[in-house]
């Protein structure tokens, strides 16, 4: 069978037939190259959909809730509804201890400033932070650290920047670790400056976070807590600890046990989840009509190599009354559609990704963009051209079968 | 070199059946030049299609080259077809997106022969019909004597045991048809068993023995007498 695959003589074989019908040839080809094409066009503005949820959602860790402390709406042991609540240092411990199945608690404040640098000035939020941030919400640094845990002892006047406020602060090219920004008042020493892309922050203005015990210290927010950011670790539900933790604050904070507006919180875990269903029943949906769109390609090279086939019913004839075994016609006809389907699926390929380059190339670029980095991944590609050329060689077995079936004697019988 | 003993055919049409050949005795002995006639309808076709092993017989004996005929499946009769069988048609039969040397090498393709060993054979047979010049032409560029020359050329390259030839001459004028009956000739005088089916008289005759037939039996089998010399 190899030297079959590997003989010139039967490419010669398969040249000559495609020649001869070059018509059907072209309309075959392009009704697979159409469906493997629309295959990966879909797949990679899928991949371009999801990278962008990716870009919005990714730095998160997926199983966090957020959770900060809001007015009591039930009046409880003897004090009135509408108690303010504010969250303290101690409540972090306690939630520590209490709760299972925690991976981070990581306490946050929150405040927007003018931040200056020289004649330059901008106002942005300005967060105090634990090391651990960058546990939970990945920065991706350019320059420079994230604040460590000698920052956070020492109180250090230290500040982490985001890109954003680079590019409104500093002149290009300056570079900026090691340099002072004045933010009410105080400077700051530029320790280090991430990527920008991020949502759940000071928005597009851009972030500076400091260190959460200069934070406290310089907006004398005494051992308070403005928010917190809990993770699970894969065991637990991130929504079960979500109301464990809010009901423990609520004892923690003497607060009416059914007192549901007491605590804020936003579940990511759970709004991550409904967005990756939507994203997964895209793919779905996209692989559905890919791998339909293929199927239907394929019987159409399938159809046309059976109208071929009658069509060379007489060549077949005289080819057997030559000597041509019923398996050697049928092998040639047969890899005739794993040739064509193989050629289509190629070409088929190429165009998708040419277009997705397009695509990548118009509106794939910038913080904007509809799609980001649209791509199909090598093993699918691979993938589809694998099932394309079992589907081309099981469809080809019909046309095939056929050519064999009709016997040399009638295949030449004078019209 | 072929042996036919009480041959019966019959095709079904609708309910009944067709009694075509209704035993039928032939023996057709090496390098013998045998012409069959008869009219349509006589059996004479579905003789040459059952001697050809395009067909099988439902009754009687049947050898080729002392092998007896029977219960082949395809890929016996292709391989028996490819070895000891030679054919040329009405209409030629040439793969019109072939060359002529390509059509003339096809049967050798199908016996495993290389590429290059094929080439050579069929240009040797190919200049043995006195086409060498047009091997590189297709066949709708060739006249119908070339194509049948062709033809001839194929039916020979794989150097069978009988050439079964189906009305060679029947698309073909009266001049060109006395050339290619005049390379049958040539082919037989090499010791080749060549066997015809036609209907024309002076065809027939141009052979060494003449099968009639007629309703599916053979009604006369003589030698001719070769008086006119060519």
């Amino acid at each position: 069978m190899l030297k079959f695959i590997f003989d010139q003589d039967t490419w010669q074989e398969i040249y000559s037939s495609i020649r001869k019908n070059k018509m059907r040839t072209g309309i075959t080809i392009i009704g697979v190259m159409w469906g493997i094409f629309l295959l990966v066009v879909l797949l990679g503005a899928a991949k371009g959909v999801e990278n962008n949820f990716n870009k919005l959602f990714g730095n998160f860790a997926t199983n966090s809730v957020f959770v900060w402390a809001q007015q009591t709406s039930k009046p409880f042991k003897g004090f009135q509804e509408g108690k303010g609540l504010t969250l303290k240092m101690s409540d972090l411990e306690n939630i520590k201890n209490e709760i299972e199945g925690l991976e981070f608690v990581v306490p946050r404040h929150q405040t927007q400033a003018m931040a200056i640098n020289n004649f330059k000035s901008g106002t942005f939020g300005i967060f105090g932070d634990y090391p651990e941030l960058d546990k939970v919400q990945k920065k991706e640094l350019v320059y420079g650290r994230f604040i460590n845990d000698n920052d956070i002892k020492e109180k250090k006047k230290v500040c982490v920047i985001e890109e954003e406020i680079y590019k409104q602060l500093f002149d290009e090219g300056e570079f900026p670790i090691g340099t002072y920004i004045k933010i009410n008042d105080i400077n700051y020493n530029v320790v280090g400056m991430y990527k920008e892309g991020q949502v759940g922050g000071g928005g597009p203005q851009g972030n500076i976070h400091i260190p959460f015990t200069t934070f406290q210290q310089v907006y004398n927010r005494g051992d308070s807590i403005g928010w917190m950011m809990i993770t699970g670790d894969m065991e637990h539900d991130i929504t079960q600890i979500e109301a464990d933790v809010k009901l423990l604050l609520r004892n923690l904070h003497k607060v009416h046990p059914n007192d549901e507006r007491a605590f804020g919180s936003f579940n990511l875990g759970e709004r991550i989840a409904q967005v990756t269903g939507f994203l997964t029943g895209m793919q779905f949906l996209t692989w559905f009509v890919g791998i339909a769109t293929l199927i239907a390609g394929v019987f159409a090279i399938g159809n046309i190599l059976l109208i071929t086939v009658k069509e060379r019913t007489k060549e077949i004839g005289i080819r057997r009354a030559l000597g041509a075994k019923p398996w050697e016609i049928k092998r040639q006809i047969v890899l005739e559609s794993v040739f064509l389907t193989s050629i289509a699926g190629a070409l088929g390929i190429i165009f998708g990704g040419l277009v997705l380059m397009l695509i990548d190339n118009t509106i794939g670029k910038g913080p904007e963009a509809a799609l980001t980095n649209p791509t199909v991944d090598i093993p699918v590609v691979i993938t589809a051209a694998i099932t394309l050329v079992v589907l081309g060689t099981l469809i080809g077995m019909i046309p095939a079968q056929t050519a064999i079936s009709i016997r040399p004697i009638e295949a030449l019988r004078e019209e | 070199m072929i042996k036919i003993e009480k041959l019966h055919k019959s095709y079904p049409i609708g309910k009944d059946s067709l009694h075509v050949l209704k035993g039928i005795d032939l023996h057709i002995k090496e390098g013998e030049f045998v012409a069959i006639m008869g009219s349509s309808g006589s059996g004479k076709s579905t003789l040459l299609n059952i001697v050809g092993l395009l067909d099988t017989h439902d009754e009687g004996i049947y050898k080729l080259n002392g092998q007896v005929i029977e219960n082949l499946d395809e890929t016996k009769a292709a391989t028996l077809r490819n070895k000891f069988l030679g054919f040329i048609f009405q209409s030629f039969n040439l793969i019109t997106y072939k060359t002529a040397v390509e059509n003339v090498a096809l049967p050798l393709y199908y016996q495993g022969m290389g590429r290059k060993d094929r080439q050579k054979v069929a240009m040797k047979y190919l200049e043995k019909v006195g086409l060498k010049e047009r091997a590189n032409h297709l066949p709708n560029e060739l006249s119908g004597g070339e194509k049948q020359r062709v033809a001839v050329a194929r039916a020979l390259a794989t150097q069978p045991k009988v050439v079964l030839a189906d009305e060679p001459t029947g698309a073909l004028d009266s001049k060109t048809s006395h050339s290619v009956m005049e390379l049958l000739k040539d082919i037989n005088r090499e010791g080749m068993t060549v066997f015809v089916i036609t209907h024309e008289e002076d065809i027939a005759e141009q052979t060494d023995r003449i099968v009639r037939l007629k309703d599916g039996v053979i009604i006369s089998d003589e030698k001719v007498n070769k008086t006119v010399t060519a």
